[in-house]
Formats: C-alpha cells, structure tokens, sequence
C-alpha cells in the first residue's frame, strides 16, 4: 500500500499549505484560490479540491483514498502525486512527518 | 506597495470586456506619519486633507469591497498604526476573509500591539525602511528610527509573522545596496523588494537628487544577481527598475479599474494612490456612493479603463496589450494629457524629456542637481508646494 508514484515524494507523510499561503474557496470567482502577499493565484478545479484536503491531518495516502472515492475514481495516485510535487516546488506546500504512527 | 506583484495574478478574468472585480483594495488609512521621507509617495497637498474617515467608514468600505470579491486588503498611510482603531480594521478585514497586509514604517509597532494585531488576524507584514546605515536612514527619513526598525522586524519575526521588507532605492542609498541585504538576511526577512523610486509625489519634487545614474543602477542589479544566487534559498529579492531607464512603460496598476481600488484616507475612491492629480471630474467619494456604484458605473474609474480612450501612438499600437500605454499620471505629468502615452515609452513624442532628465542623471554628483536642496515631506513643505500649485 505504501509504494509511490514518485522516487521523491513519501506518500505517508501529511500535507499542509504553506506560510504565507492561505486557501479559501472565492464564491466571486467560483473557484479555490491561494492568497499570498500581494497577489493571488486561482487554482483549477483539480488542484482545488487537493489543495483543500492537505488540512496538516491527512496524509498523502488519504487524499488520494479520500478523492478516489469522492470522484469514483480508480489510480488517481500519479495525477495526484504529481500534482503535490508541483506545489512542493512552487512553496505552496509542506510535508512533514506523521508525528504519531497509526 | 509593490503594484507588480499582482501580475503574477493569475487574473485571466479581464481577457474578456466584463469587468472583473477590484480584487485588491487597499485602505490608505491616514496621510499622518511621524517621518520626513524624501521619496513619500502621499500627495504633496496631504496636510490639507484632515477630514478621514472614521471606524464606520472604514468597516462598510470593507464590507461592501468584500462583498464585490476583493481578496487582498492593504492597510497603508501615512503610518496606519496612528489609527487607534487600525486592530478593529484587521479583525473585520480578517473575519470577512481577506489576506489582510499591513504596510507600516515600523513606528508605533510595540509588542503589545503586534500582538493585538496577530489576534485580530493579521497575514502579512511590509515593513518599510529607508537605508541600512544609521547616518543615511536617519537622514533620510529624518528622524532617528534605524534601531527602532531592528527591533520591530524582531517583534514581527517572534509573531511568526510572514515579513517582507521593502526599501525604496535611489540615488543616495543604491551604492550601499549590499548592506541593505545583508541586513534583511539579518532580519530574517522572507523577501526584500528593492523599489526603484518611482516619480511621484515627494519623489517628483525631488526628482534630480533621486534618479541614480546609469553606472550606479548596473552595479546595483549585479550586486543583486550575486546575492540572489548566494541566498536563493533563503531571501526572495524582488527588484523594481526605475521605469525612466527603459523605452517601453510598465502596466500601469495593471490596468486602470482592472484590479486595484484604493481608498485614500477621506474616503475618496481612486483607481491608484497617485490618481487624484489627474484633472478632470472628482473622483467619487465611499460617503456618497457604493462601492459597487464606484467601481462598475463612476466616471472616474471608467475613465481609462481597457483601450477606447487612446490616442495615437498608443491607439495602432501593436503592443498596446503589454502595457495599455503605460501610466496616466505620468503622461499628465510630462506630456500634459492624461490620455497620452507614456512618455517612457520611446514612440512617445514627449520621450525627450524623459532622456533628458536621465540624461542629467549622469552627472557628477554635485553638478546633477540644479533645483532647490532636498525637501522633506511635512506640514509645512505640503502648505508651501500647495500655494505654488504644485500638483504631483
Ligand atoms: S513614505 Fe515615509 S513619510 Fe511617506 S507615509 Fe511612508 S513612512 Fe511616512
Ligand atoms: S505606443 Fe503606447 S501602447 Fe505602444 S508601447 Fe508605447 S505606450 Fe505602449
């Protein structure tokens, strides 16, 4: 169960949004959105609704249940994965380690 | 205020005609401020204007901007924390959902009140400051505030407030730009924006004193490169070039009435903090009207708003997407018409004046500057620029 996509990301560990970004979803712009100092990026349907799941409790392996059975969806593993490398890379988000195992 | 930053909004919202929302407000609370700065970027008549808007002006503007799908808010001046009531103003901002940014010179930022703010939601922090060195800060600003500012960036970092330290460059400060930073890597800064001045304002009526040379600027953003390389994990440096050093303007506020709305401290709506120069009709007041009123139907903000208002060079401009002609109060300025392109750019028949200021900038210090000796912006200098019609 814990083999992933990426030779990089660790699909056990929790994802949360990054300081200073703050998500919220913009009713004006029907869409999420990531607000940072001085500006603003809109995010698509699919990055919103992974972005709205990496709350700093759920790990990597749970979004991607969590949105595979939101969406009947089957292997969203890679899609989401690549998507959490990207975000790694633009600072939108950390990863760190469960604290407690379970 | 760094207006190039929004452009990495991802605002696809305005490649259609509809209007899209003012997603940027920003809330000039005050035109007081305890310094003197040479470059400030208030108009040059502030003291005329005493009449703000009180708590209840501020919460609706807040409200009703909101409510119209602004997601940024600014807390600006003068110095916002001369507000008493500057903590109800960011709770309210914060309760409604905005990423509240405040934009302070440090003075007045006690640890008390940091934590007041941090309760009421505060995101984000710009902190202003004028030079590295003592001598020069102190000069500068004209009031001794350096060690202030060391000790406010630290209260703001034991917050664990993100903090981007902003300083605005020129003539006199840009040889030292190593040691400004070197000191924001001190301070723990996450960006430091290196704002080249812009000619507005106090930095207009002091124009001479201010533009760098052309020598000075090269080294500068060498200097810059290095560090960024050296630091790129650690500080983000945004450098702002000084628009008169290039031949095409930059997009003005990113368009007029496309994303920004300011309020200046009486409640007056205007599409960027320098508008009001422009001549023409009052812009509409936050007393009398909506905000929704203001920003869809005045005729104020429709004024220069997408591309109809043009004139030749801009009208058949291939380029006139890149930067709508650039900016108004600038082509006011030196061309005499709002409506005309920026003279920065060089299909601009009013571009000599331009290349000729800049031209004047490459003279040894001492002969670059032919005018009066520096003028700090205050009361008394406001009065006098005032009666001698002084619009900048
Ligand atoms: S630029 Fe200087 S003088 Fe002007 S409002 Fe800011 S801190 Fe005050
Ligand atoms: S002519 Fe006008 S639109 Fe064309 S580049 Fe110059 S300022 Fe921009």
């Amino acid at each position: 169960m814990n083999q992933s996509a990426s030779a990089d990301i660790d699909t056990s560990k929790i994802a949360s949004i990054a300081k200073p970004y703050k998500l919220q979803f913009e009713d004006a712009q029907d869409s999420w959105v990531l607000l940072y100092p001085e500006g603003m990026v809109k995010l698509n349907g699919p990055a919103g609704e992974i972005l709205k799941r990496c709350d700093g409790v759920k790990n990597i392996l749970a979004i991607i249940d969590e949105l595979e059975s939101a969406f009947d969806q089957k292997d969203l593993q890679k899609d989401v994965v690549g998507f959490i490398e990207i975000a790694l890379e633009k600072q939108w988000i950390d990863l760190t380690s469960a604290t407690s195992t379970s | 205020m760094n207006t190039n930053a929004i452009t990495s909004t991802s605002g696809e919202s305005q490649k259609t005609d509809k209007v899209g929302p003012p997603l940027w407000l920003l809330c000039e609370l005050t035109y007081r401020c305890p310094l003197h700065c040479v470059f400030c970027y208030n108009p040059v008549n502030f003291d005329s204007v005493n009449n703000e808007l009180d708590t209840d002006g501020w919460l609706r503007v807040l409200n009703e901007s909101r409510a119209l799908g602004s997601v940024q808010c600014g807390f600006s001046g003068g110095e916002p924390l001369l507000r008493d009531d500057l903590e109800v103003l960011v709770a309210e901002a914060h309760k409604l959902g905005f990423y509240t940014n405040l934009l302070t010179s440090g003075v007045g930022l006690t640890e008390s009140r940091m934590s007041k703010l941090k309760q009421a939601g505060l995101d984000h922090v710009q902190l202003s400051f004028q030079d590295s060195t003592k001598e020069l800060n102190d000069f500068l600003s004209h009031t001794k505030t350096f060690d202030l500012k060391h000790k406010v960036a630290k209260i703001i970092a034991d917050h664990e407030i993100p903090m981007v330290l902003n300083c605005v460059i020129h003539r006199l400060n840009i040889d030292y730009i190593e040691n400004i930073i070197e000191m924001a890597i001190e301070l723990g800064a996450e960006a430091l924006e290196l704002a080249n001045t812009q000619f507005y304002s106090w930095a207009k009526v002091n124009q001479e004193h201010l533009l760098p040379s052309r020598d000075q600027l090269e080294r500068a953003e060498r200097i810059t490169n290095e560090y960024r390389e050296k630091y790129a994990d650690k500080l983000r440096i945004i450098f702002v070039v000084p628009d008169y050093y290039e031949t095409r303007p930059k997009k003005c506020m990113n368009g007029w009435g496309n994303v920004f709305l300011t309020i200046s401290p009486d409640g007056t709506a205007l599409p960027c903090h320098t508008a009001a120069m422009l001549p023409g009709a009052d812009f509409p007041s936050v007393a009398e009207h909506s905000i929704e009123e203001i920003w869809y139907n005045s005729e104020g903000f429709n004024r220069f708003r997408g591309d109809s208002w043009m004139k030749e060079p801009c009208r058949s401009c291939p380029e006139k997407e890149n930067d709508l002609g650039g900016c108004r109060c600038q082509a006011y300025m030196m061309a005499g018409d709002p409506a005309a392109a920026d003279p920065v750019c060089d299909k601009s028949s009013d571009h000599h004046k331009v290349q000729a200021v800049v031209t004047k900038a490459q003279l040894p210090n001492g002969q670059h500057v032919s005018e009066h000796p520096l003028i700090f912006r205050d009361a008394k200098s406001s009065k006098k620029l005032e009666k001698e019609n002084v619009v900048f």
